[in-house]
């Protein structure tokens, strides 16, 4: 649910990092945080537990610039990854605008992968949005990793509508800003056909 | 998307902030804050040098919805009020009509039991404006000149400005 604030001259978007534990959601919006210029970012909230696993979400207010006027403003969130936290993901869905999904590359990963995204999809369901509907990007995270499989056969299992798809590394920044950058321009444009 | 979206105008915001400027006065507190259940801050009143707005409109709506959570687990429809006590500043919640947060920080100079009855009286005022915003929200959506925004005309050279 985009917030259009003609009083501050401001639009507000909410874009949720889903994904399965692990998979790098933290370290995209940790990433983000880093390179971003002070006076175009919040505070980087993280509600973690002691191990630095999330527990509720991760939160990053950031400011893009003007648009016709209005200042842009994505509020970016991530969900806990582990699977026994899924009253909290569906909390977090509420009101989003946007979802990146951020896949884990591994082989191993691969169940954990296809079971979020079914997760996913029902969660949304419970907000009464679609998921062929949402403005969707596909991240297919830790491609420098030895177990990570091809990004062709990912996209095969992962792909879920036309989605664009982006290789990263979130580790080292690569890919984390093309993914925004297309996460954004999804949301835009799905507000400019409403 | 299923949802509307959330269209604040100058004359909505006014209203929001009067309200919340007399309920700090009557109340004696530091700060009122009006958020939607989303997090996003509507309206405030106060002294907020010091405080970040954005993250407490984030952590009080993630606070609500985790509350939320709780209540329907004891098959309660909500549980409206939440309040959260310091050593100095306490944090009064209050969910109004089920679509936004209503935050009070105050400190020793009032009570818990004045800012309970200042809030109370002033929720169903706010509630009456944040229906009057869904309401016009729906119908703009549903008539035939849609409720278009002043993002109906973006292109792809505009969102690409935005990162450069």
């Amino acid at each position: 649910m985009t917030f259009i604030n003609y009083a501050a001259r401001e639009i507000n978007c909410k874009i949720v990092y889903y994904g399965p534990g692990l998979c790098g959601k933290t370290t995209n919006i940790q990433f983000i945080y880093d390179k971003t210029g002070t006076g175009a970012k919040g505070k980087l909230i993280s509600l973690a537990t002691e191990s630095e696993r999330t527990l509720f979400f991760d939160f990053l207010p950031i400011e893009l610039g003007t648009i016709r006027g209005f200042r842009t403003r994505f509020h970016l969130y991530t969900v806990p990854g582990q699977v026994f936290y899924d009253a909290s993901r569906k909390l977090i869905l509420k009101g989003v605008d946007g979802v990146v999904f951020v896949a884990d590359s591994q082989e191993a990963r691969m169940d954990a992968n296809v079971e979020s995204i079914r997760n996913l999809k029902e969660n949304l369901r419970e907000h009464g949005v679609s998921l062929e509907k949402v403005p969707y990007i596909l991240q297919l995270n830790k491609r420098d990793l030895p177990t990570a499989l091809p990004a062709p056969e990912l996209e095969k299992a992962l792909r879920i509508k036309n989605e664009p798809v982006f290789e990263a590394v979130a580790s080292r920044g690569t890919g984390v800003f093309e993914t925004l950058k297309a996460v954004v321009k999804a949301v835009l444009m799905d507000l400019k056909t409403r | 998307m299923a949802v509307s979206d959330l269209v604040l105008h100058e004359a909505d915001h006014k209203r929001f902030t009067a309200i919340l400027d007399r309920l700090r006065k009557d109340a004696n507190a530091k700060v009122t804050f009006l958020i939607d259940k989303n997090g996003q801050q509507l309206a405030v009143a106060g002294q907020v040098d010091g405080l970040d707005p954005t993250s407490l409109a984030a952590l009080s709506a993630g606070n609500v919805a985790a509350t939320d959570g709780l209540a329907k687990l004891l098959g309660e429809r909500e549980f409206s009020t939440l309040f959260h006590e310091g050593e100095h500043d306490s944090l009064h919640i209050n969910v109004v009509s089920g679509r936004a947060i209503l935050v009070v920080i105050f400190d020793e100079r009032s009570s818990l039991g004045l800012v309970r009855l200042r809030v109370k009286k002033c929720t169903g005022e706010l509630g009456t404006i944040l229906d009057d915003i869904v309401t016009r929200s729906q119908s703009q959506r549903s008539s035939p000149t849609g409720g278009a925004t002043p993002f109906a005309e973006i292109t792809d050279d505009d969102i690409d400005a935005l990162f450069n």
